[in-house]
């Protein structure tokens, strides 16, 4: 479903991915892991190049994102969601889920409405549809982006610290909508710090440092039996 | 103060009000237009088009209106051997001109706008213009409503700038009755006051438009 070959991205001088090779199957559930400036994010984001590799290439869906006249159809069948959830704060919540429906897929606007109201209920928000992002707790919003990005019936679901901005009462809404995405078997990507999620969903866990990933294994293996010093250290910190 | 110097000349500068009225409403609504053509240029992708939206802005917030005006009036007609009207002249000026002021709003409301706004727009398949017209333009409009209330009544008193070039807006009719009446303090006084009547209620409209849209 997504291939990553060779990958490599500077910013500036800075090189934060250093060749990143990776396959992730359809209806796998890959979970990224790893310290802050590690490049994590950055190797999510390649996969719908909201960050435009320096060299190397990215393949989703059978799909080369460098033809920037099959990217938009591309990212179309990858759904994102956002540490910041990035909601659009001056339409509604209802709008906020028909918006690309409407203007991408080309779905009439009762057609779009419905696959809304029907994701919102999934995702328990129904009552909300019609009040504007600002209303809602982080926990709702993000559970509205998520809805949002599903709304596009997308391949792949992309997720970028989709809990770290969240009180901390408000995460487990927000995993338990991801986890009844992942037993649907959506191929889901996931940089994340909540290692609890990652060893409960997680079918691969990737650990990424110094813009290489140093580790890539079941969760067992990655926890239980790191073999590198960086993820016994990385891990050693924070479980 | 001789009031009846006042009321019979009182029609003659409300029509030129009016003029001015209307010709600050097209500058404007042109103005609206160009800036935000140029907005976008100046982040577009191709540099020449940067570079020519650039120079525009440069060369109109670098020069007095007067020179401009002067310039279409006076010195394009010598290049392209043909007169122009005034209010033509008076027009194009102040679009021209207001056209640029209003760019750079535009462009700092749409660089006021968070960037994840164009990730989320573009994530979900949006093309860039797509983005742009449904999520974009309409937030930083919004933050542009104040700027764009000062532009306006900016507008509304620079246009008085025409009236060296004979339009007889609310200024050059000032100046004709007082070539006649001599009545400069009462003359002056009421062209000052009509022009206090017509920016102030901007100043007003703005403030709730701003109240409006703040309140989601």
């Amino acid at each position: 479903m997504i291939d990553l070959k060779d990958v490599r991205k500077s910013f500036g001088k800075n090189e934060v991915l250093k060749g990143i090779n990776l396959h992730i199957d359809k209806g796998e559930v890959v979970v990224i892991i790893g310290p802050s400036g590690s490049g994590k994010s950055t190797v999510l984001r390649t996969m719908n190049y909201l960050e435009e590799p320096t060299s190397g290439q990215v393949i989703v869906d059978g799909m080369d994102l460098s033809d920037k006249n099959k990217l938009n159809e591309v990212r179309t069948e990858v759904g994102m969601v956002f540490q910041n959830f990035n909601l659009f704060p001056h339409m509604t919540v209802l709008e906020n889920l028909t918006l690309a429906q409407i203007n991408v897929r080309k779905t009439d606007k009762k057609a779009a409405n419905d696959i809304a109201m029907k994701l919102l209920e999934r995702v328990g928000l129904s009552d909300k549809a019609n009040v504007y992002p600002d209303s809602l707790s982080g926990g709702q919003k993000q559970r509205v982006a998520i809805a949002r990005a599903l709304a596009m019936k997308p391949k792949v679901m992309l997720f970028d610290e989709p809990t770290s901005a969240l009180d901390p009462e408000m995460v487990r809404e927000v995993l338990d909508v991801m986890k009844s995405l992942a037993d649907e078997g959506m191929t889901m990507v996931i940089v994340t710090h909540e290692m609890g999620f990652a060893k409960e969903v997680a079918d691969r866990v990737l650990f990424v440092d110094g813009g290489l990933i140093l580790e890539d294994g079941s969760p067992s293996q990655v926890f239980d039996a790191p073999t590198s010093d960086r993820t016994k250290l990385f891990l050693s910190k924070i479980l | 103060m001789d009031w009846n110097v006042i009321t019979s000349n009182l029609q003659l500068l409300l029509y030129g009000a009016w003029m001015t009225i209307k010709i600050t409403a097209v500058a404007v609504s042109c103005g609206f237009i160009i800036g935000l053509i140029v907005s976008l240029a100046r982040m577009s992708n191709f540099i020449l088009i940067r570079l020519i939206a650039k120079c525009y802005v440069d060369i109109i917030r670098g020069t007095p209106m007067l020179v401009q005006i002067f310039m279409i009036y006076f010195a394009l007609p010598q290049i392209i051997g043909m007169r122009i009207d005034p209010y033509v002249a008076a027009v194009a000026a102040c679009s021209i001109n207001s056209g640029a002021y209003v760019s750079e709003i535009f462009r700092a409301g749409i660089q006021s706008v968070d960037k994840g706004q164009m990730e989320a727009g573009r994530s979900l398949g949006l093309t860039w213009w797509q983005t742009m017209r449904h999520i974009i333009i309409p937030q930083a409009f919004k933050a542009s409503i104040p700027p764009l209330g000062n532009e306006f009544i900016a507008m509304l008193k620079d246009s008085s700038l025409v009236s060296v070039i004979g339009f007889e807006e609310l200024m050059r009719r000032g100046q004709l009755i007082i070539a006649k009446t001599y009545a400069a303090t009462e003359i002056w006084g009421t062209v000052a006051i009509i022009y206090l009547c017509m920016t102030l209620p901007i100043s007003r409209l703005v403030a709730y438009l701003e109240r409006k849209y703040n309140v989601k």
